[in-house]
C-alpha cells in the first residue's frame, strides 16, 4: 500500500437522498490531483466525508484509509489528529472561512499548538514565518490585526498558511481561488504550486477552472452527478478526452493553446439527486447517448492507455479532437 | 472612540428629553390631578386654589418650561399627594424593585442562555424539542398569567409561599420567577436561533478542519461569535424587565417603584409619574449604550478602528 489515500467505494446520503454513489480514488504521496465537474457533483461532499465534517444527517459508507487507517467510523479523537495534521483542508470564501473574533496570528497559533506543541514565543516565530513563507507583507505588524482587515486573496494567504501549520501530507483545497480577482488566482496557483513542491505535500486541487487545474495538477479526476466519470493524466484527458461530459467541460472554456474552438457549453442542468435518470446519469445531456444509455449505468473501468473511463459510447481514441464537435449540432 | 461616545451621549440626552416631554404633555391632556386627589365633593374655591398653587391653570408650555428649568436644577418636584420631593418618593422604592429585577435578570441569563446554547448543540433532538415548547410557553402566556398560575400552584394549592407583601425573602420567591420565565423563554429561543446560525458558519468548518476538538470549537470558536446577537437581546430584555416589574408588583403587592407608578398614574401626581419615567428613560438608555459598547468589545468588525496597517 503505498498510496497516501485510498478511498473505496465511498458513499455519501442527506436524508436518505444519495449524492455520491461509490467513489473510488487513489492519491499518491507528493501528488496533485485535481477534481473537477459542475456544481453540485460532490467534489466537496467527497473531502468533507473523508475527514468526517459532514452534518450529521448525512449518512457516510464506504472507506477512507489514510496510509491504511481507515477514517470513516473512526472515533472522533483520532479524525481530530487526522484534520490540519495529516491532511488539511482550504475552501472557497476565505474571508468567511476565517474567525471574524480572533486574531489572525491566534488562529495560525492554535494549529501550532494543536499539531506542533508549540506555545509562547517559539509558536509565534513559527507563525510569523509561515505567514512570510505565505506572502503577506509585514507579518510582523498584522499579526494581532482581524479578518476583515485583510483582502480576500490575503486570507486565502492566511488559511494556506494555518493549513502548513500542522505540516500536513495532503492538502485539500476546495476552489482555494473561485471567490478572488484573476490576477490573485494565479498569484494563489502559483502558491500552491511552489508550496506543494518545497513541502512535499500532495495536493488535492477542486475547481472549476480546467486551465487552473492543467497548471495545478498531474491527473485529474472527472466527476457527474456523484461519480467519477473519467480519470487519468491531465494531458491525456486535455488532448483526447474520452468521456462525452469531460469533452463537454473542455469544449466549455476557451482553448489556451490550438487552434481556436467554438464554445460549445453542454446542453441542459446537472440534474437533481432527487430525481437520477435509471441509466447513465449524463444520459439526458449526452450527444452519443443510445438507448442502452438509459438503461444501464456504466462502471469505472480502466483504460488500456492508463486512464479510468465509465461510458459505453466513449469518444473514439483516433478521433481528432475537433471532430467531435460535429456531432453536437 | 470619543466621537464615537460622545454621539451616543447626545443621543441618549434627546431620547430621555423626548420621553420626558411626552410624558409631560400627556399626562397633563389626560385628566384633571385637582378632580382626582381632591374628589368631587370639594368646595370650588379649594379646588382653585389648589389650581393655582401647581399652576395648572398656566398654559401648558410655560408649565413645561418652569419644569425643565426645575429639572435643571435638580429639583424633581413635589409630590402632589404630601408635597414630599417626588425623587424621595421614588428613591424609596428602587432597592425594592432592584430585589426583584436583579434576580430576574440574572436568572434569565443564568438558563436562558445556557438553555439555548444547549439545545442548539443538540438540534433535532427530543431535547432540543423540550426547550423550544418550554421556551414557547415561557414567553406566550402573559406575566399576570403566569403570576396567577404560579400563586394558584405554590400559594393556594401547596401553601409553600406566600402569594403577596415583602415582609421575608420567601416572599420574593414567586415574583421573581413570574419575572423571569418570559425572559428565560425569549433568551432560550433567541440563544438557540444564534447558536445554531454560528455553527454552521465557515470559520466553523475551517476550526474542525484544522484540528481543533468539537468542544473547543463551541467554546473558542462559536460562543465569541455566537454573544454578539445575544448581546443585543439582553439590552432588549432590560426594558421588558421593568415592564415586568410594573405588573408583577402590582400583582404581588410588593412596594417597588412599579406600584408606585400605578398608584401615581391613578391620582394624577404628575411630578411622581414624570420623576419615574425619567428614571426608566435613563435605565434604558444606559442599558442600550453598555450594549454598544459591549458590542465593539465582543466584534472587532464594529470596532470603530484606528489601528495603523
Ligand atoms: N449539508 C448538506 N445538506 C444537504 N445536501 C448537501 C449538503 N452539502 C452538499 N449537499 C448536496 O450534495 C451534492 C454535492 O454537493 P457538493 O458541495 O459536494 O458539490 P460540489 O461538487 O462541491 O459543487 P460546488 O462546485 O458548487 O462546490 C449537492 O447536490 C448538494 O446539494
Ligand atoms: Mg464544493
Amino acid at each position: 500500500m503505498n498510496n497516501l489515500v485510498e478511498i473505496r467505494n465511498l458513499r455519501v446520503a442527506f436524508d436518505g437522498v444519495p449524492v455520491l454513489h461509490g467513489i473510488d480514488l487513489d492519491v499518491a504521496p507528493g501528488e496533485a490531483l485535481g477534481l473537477v465537474g459542475e456544481s453540485g457533483c460532490g467534489k466537496s461532499v467527497t473531502w468533507l466525508a473523508a475527514l468526517g465534517l459532514l452534518p450529521g444527517k448525512a449518512s457516510v459508507s464506504g472507506s477512507v484509509y489514510l496510509q491504511g487507517q481507515d477514517l470513516t467510523g473512526a472515533p472522533r479523537q483520532a479524525l481530530e489528529r487526522v484534520r490540519g495534521k495529516r491532511v488539511a483542508m482550504i475552501f472557497q470564501d476565505p474571508s468567511s472561512a476565517l474567525n471574524p473574533v480572533i486574531r489572525v496570528g491566534r488562529q495560525i497559533i492554535e494549529a501550532l499548538r494543536l499539531h506542533r506543541g508549540l506555545a509562547g514565543t517559539a509558536a509565534k516565530t513559527e507563525a510569523l514565518r509561515l505567514m512570510d513563507l505565505v506572502g503577506i507583507p509585514d507579518a510582523r505588524n498584522r499579526f494581532n490585526l482581524y479578518t476583515h482587515e485583510f483582502s480576500g486573496g490575503q486570507a486565502q494567504r492566511l488559511m494556506i498558511a494555518m493549513a502548513l501549520a500542522g505540516e500536513p501530507d495532503l492538502l485539500i483545497a476546495d476552489e482555494p481561488t473561485t471567490a478572488l480577482d484573476a490576477t490573485i488566482q494565479a498569484q494563489i496557483l502559483d502558491l500552491l504550486i511552489t508550496l506543494r513542491h518545497e513541502m512535499s505535500m500532495a495536493t488535492v486541487f477542486i475547481s472549476h477552472d480546467l486551465a487552473a487545474v492543467a497548471q495545478v495538477c498531474e491527473r485529474v479526476c472527472v466527476m457527474y452527478a456523484g461519480k467519477i466519470v473519467e480519470e487519468g493524466p491531465v494531458a491525456q484527458l486535455f488532448d483526447t478526452p474520452r468521456h462525452p461530459y469531460t469533452q463537454g467541460l473542455f469544449d466549455a472554456i476557451p482553448s489556451l493553446s490550438g487552434p481556436r474552438r467554438r464554445l460549445v457549453p453542454i446542453p441542459g442542468t446537472v440534474p437533481d439527486p432527487r430525481h437520477l435518470p435509471t441509466g447513465c446519469a449524463f444520459e439526458p445531456r449526452c450527444a452519443r447517448a443510445r438507448t442502452f444509455c438509459t438503461q444501464h449505468r456504466p462502471e469505472l473501468l480502466p483504460q488500456p492507455e492508463g486512464r479510468q473511463l465509465a461510458c459505453a459510447y466513449p469518444v473514439p481514441v483516433a478521433q481528432d479532437a475537433v471532430q467531435p464537435e460535429e456531432e453536437y449540432q | 472612540m470619543i466621537r464615537f461616545v460622545t454621539s451616543r451621549l447626545f443621543r441618549a440626552g434627546l431620547t430621555v428629553l423626548s420621553v420626558m416631554t411626552f410624558a409631560f404633555v400627556v399626562l397633563r391632556m389626560s385628566g384633571d390631578p385637582a378632580q382626582v386627589l381632591l374628589g368631587p365633593d370639594v368646595p370650588q374655591n379649594v379646588v382653585q386654589d389648589f389650581r393655582d398653587r401647581w399652576g395648572l391653570d398656566d398654559p401648558i408650555w410655560r408649565q413645561y418650561l418652569s419644569y425643565l428649568q426645575a429639572m435643571m436644577q435638580g429639583d424633581f418636584g413635589l409630590s402632589m399627594r404630601d408635597r414630599s420631593p417626588a425623587i424621595d418618593l421614588v428613591m424609596q422604592r428602587i432597592p425594592a424593585t432592584l430585589q426583584l429585577t436583579i434576580p430576574a435578570l440574572i436568572l434569565q441569563l443564568a438558563f436562558g442562555i445556557p438553555a439555548g446554547i444547549y439545545a442548539a448543540l443538540k438540534q433535532g433532538t427530543l431535547a432540543d424539542r423540550s426547550v423550544i415548547v418550554a421556551a414557547i410557553v415561557g414567553f406566550t402566556v402573559p406575566s399576570f398569567v403566569m403570576g396567577l398560575l404560579l400563586v394558584l400552584i405554590f400559594a393556594v394549592t401547596l401553601g409553600a409561599l406566600p402569594s403577596g407583601g415583602a415582609s421575608s425573602w420567601q416572599h420574593a420567591i414567586l415574583p421573581v420567577l413570574t419575572m423571569s420565565i418570559g425572559g428565560i423563554g425569549v433568551l432560550a429561543r433567541f440563544s438557540r436561533s444564534a447558536m445554531i446560525e454560528v455553527m454552521g458558519a465557515p470559520y466553523i468548518r475551517t476550526a474542525s478542519a484544522k484540528g481543533v476538538s468539537w468542544s473547543d470549537v463551541v467554546r473558542n470558536h462559536a460562543l465569541p461569535n455566537a454573544a454578539v446577537p445575544i448581546v443585543t437581546i439582553v439590552g432588549f430584555m432590560v426594558g421588558s424587565l421593568i415592564a415586568g416589574a410594573i405588573i408583577v408588583e402590582t400583582i404581588f403587592s410588593w412596594p417597588g417603584m412599579g406600584r408606585l407608578l400605578i398608584v401615581s398614574v391613578t391620582n394624577r401626581d404628575l411630578a411622581v409619574v414624570q420623576c419615574i419615567l425619567l428614571l426608566v428613560a435613563a435605565v434604558m438608555v444606559v442599558s442600550n449604550l453598555t450594549v454598544d459598547l459591549l458590542y465593539g468589545w465582543l466584534d472587532p468588525r464594529l470596532r470603530q478602528t484606528t489601528s495603523a496597517h
